[in-house]
């Protein structure tokens, strides 16, 4: 997957605490590749010292322990490992998550149709119609970052994020897609509301999803959403799980 | 087991301990106290592991009353009044509580969080192997959010035996040091100008993360760039240019260029610079921020050996019942019964 001529990752300090393998700074499906093959490689053979990883679309940041292990030994062998060629993942599995669009439950679908010039049929037709990976999953537990938005849903954030926004938002901003597990602040647009709850307490497991995980959504109506609530209220997980 | 009954609270006064860890891949941050030595300090002082969950007390006045039995517990951090009935009770030091004694905290000064360890520590159920609140994710035990009126913890009888003090080596008041990056390539000259001023922090502020006051710092390219992850301590510039450092309860990736990051050692003296104080930062290598943390890690690991018998409670105990305290108290104050 990867070429060889691919630049070598910048091994930047976080602190002295963390190292940050950063590959590119814009978004980019090869570069999210490469951050989820290292983390990966990581999982497969643990580094000494290393504590946790935590994947973003660009970059892999490597939490450590100091005491354990120093800066310059830690990046020499990430450094390393990063240049080894990006294997595809082994087990990719395949989530579909339901969607009640517009309306209430999405109320920037209409301004979102208006602004692109098309219809509400069309951006939802669109946004279900995509295939999406789990790019990262970051802010607040659960949120999931997808890389995959057809381009044509490209729009920016609003001008003036709103402060609260309520849980299990389906939105989209710039060149990102997301699924909004817990209700927060988010300049994001939002187009529907799902019931999956990504994470859920006392549930097993209490994060659904993770960062490489391929996900479609399909539309259901308010009676439907209403339903799935009441089964994510009791645990359930609503999402079905299509490749284990 | 006895109860410690919150009698009176502000605003973020949470149960906090060393925070969780393996999570922060699915967006849940660490949390745990924004002070680990004064916490560390207090869970020796009563005979707990360093990290041991214990009650994070915010700048205001709180208040806190024994029921079904002896309490033991211990102050850091922080200093501020404390009294129980009238008689002041010392920082760094462990006491134990009688049955309807109620223990008085008056305001925070010189600093924000204080730390009431309690032997035997807090019972709850853990998440992530950690009691700490994060009340944004509904997660913290016993209770997931900030402690209020009226809540009731259940915590070990006291043992009896000897109280224990601590002596703590003196606080470095300097410049707050930080590792530069991983953005700092985002700034160009500002970078001189956050590093030459003076910062304030805004009252504003909570455990997600402190918002400085000072002079505004320009980005290069815009302010906005793709998420990336964070870790305590980082130093986001938003588009308002005033910076943002990112405590335990952090968002774990965010959006705004990180210029630098408060190195882990002084990430709790950092914790406790009081709203409005002036202060300013420092940029050193990462090997020397790795040789300071190393010495930290060096010092949490030694603070039991930091720990000294002050008084015996039994023989407190047993002079109080002969009705001759007044007399004991005296003889402790001139030395004569520490071992």
């Amino acid at each position: 997957m990867a070429a060889p001529s691919l630049a070598p990752p910048r091994l930047l300090p976080s602190g002295d605490t963390a190292i940050t393998v950063e590959f590119c700074r814009i978004i980019d499906e090869l570069a999210n590749h490469r951050v989820l093959a290292l983390d990966r490689a990581l999982a497969e053979e643990p580094i000494e010292g290393v504590t946790e990883t935590v994947p973003t679309y660009r970059s892999l940041l490597v939490h450590y322990d100091p005491v354990r292990i120093g800066f310059e030994e830690l990046a020499e062998r990430l450094s390393a490992l990063a240049r080894l060629p990006v294997a595809p993942a082994t087990r990719a599995r395949r989530w579909r998550i339901p969607v009640a669009y517009g309306g209430e439950h999405g109320i920037d679908l209409e301004d979102v149709a208006k602004t692109l010039n098309m219809t509400p049929d069309d951006i939802v037709a669109r946004h279900a119609g995509g295939d999406y990976r789990v790019a990262m999953i970051g802010f607040t537990p659960g949120w999931s970052y997808l890389s995959g938005l057809d381009s044509s849903l490209r729009i920016p954030r609003l001008q003036s994020p709103r402060l609260l926004t309520p849980s299990g938002m389906i939105s989209i901003g710039g060149l990102q897609a997301g699924i909004q597990c817990l209700g927060g602040p988010s300049g994001w647009r939002l187009l529907g509301r799902t019931a999956v709850r990504t994470y859920q307490l006392h549930r097993d497991p209490v994060f659904l999803l993770e960062p490489g995980d391929a996900i479609t959504f399909y539309a259901v109506d308010g009676k439907q959403f209403a339903e799935q609530e009441r089964a994510a209220a009791h645990g359930e997980w609503v999402a079905q799980l299509v490749t284990p | 087991m006895s109860k410690l009954v919150v009698t009176a609270v502000g605003p973020v006064t949470s149960v906090q301990d060393g925070g969780r860890s393996g999570a922060q891949r699915y967006g849940l941050p660490p949390g745990g106290a924004a002070d680990r030595l004064a916490l560390a300090a207090g869970n020796c002082l009563v005979g707990n592991p360093p990290f041991a969950a214990a009650i994070e007390i915010g700048p205001f006045s709180t208040s806190f009353t024994v029921r079904e039995g002896r309490v033991r517990v211990a102050l850091t951090g922080a200093a501020r009044s404390a009294d129980v009935s009238g008689r002041p009770v010392s920082f760094n030091e462990s006491c134990t509580f009688g049955d309807g004694d109620s223990l008085t905290l008056g305001v925070a000064r010189d600093g924000t969080f204080s730390y009431l360890a309690i032997e035997g520590g807090v019972k709850g159920e853990p998440m992530f192997g950690s009691l700490a609140v994060l009340a944004r994710a509904g997660l913290g035990s016993p209770f997931p959010r900030p402690l209020q009126a009226g809540d009731v913890l259940d915590v070990e009888a006291a043992t009896t035996g000897a109280e224990h003090g601590i002596e703590l080596p003196g606080q470095d008041d300097g410049p707050i040091r930080i590792v530069m990056g991983p953005q700092d390539d985002e700034f160009g000259e500002a970078t001189g100008l956050f590093l030459g001023s003076e910062w304030k922090i805004s009252a504003t502020s909570d455990r997600m993360g402190y918002r400085l006051e000072g002079p505004i710092i320009e980005h290069l390219h815009g302010h906005n760039i793709v998420s990336d992850g964070t870790v305590n301590g980082s130093i986001q510039i938003p588009g308002n240019g005033q910076p943002i450092v990112l405590m335990p309860d952090r968002g774990t990736s965010g959006g705004y260029p990180k210029i630098a990051t408060v190195m882990t050692a002084d990430l709790g003296r950092f914790a406790q610079i009081p709203v409005g104080r002036g202060f300013r930062f420092k940029s050193v290598t990462v090997a020397e921020a790795q040789a300071e943390a190393r010495a930290m890690a060096d010092l949490l690991r030694t603070l039991p050996g930091r720990v000294r018998a002050v008084r015996n409670t039994d023989i407190d105990d047993a002079l109080r019942n002969a009705n001759i305290a007044g007399t004991a108290v005296n003889a402790f104050d001139s030395g004569t019964w520490q071992t």
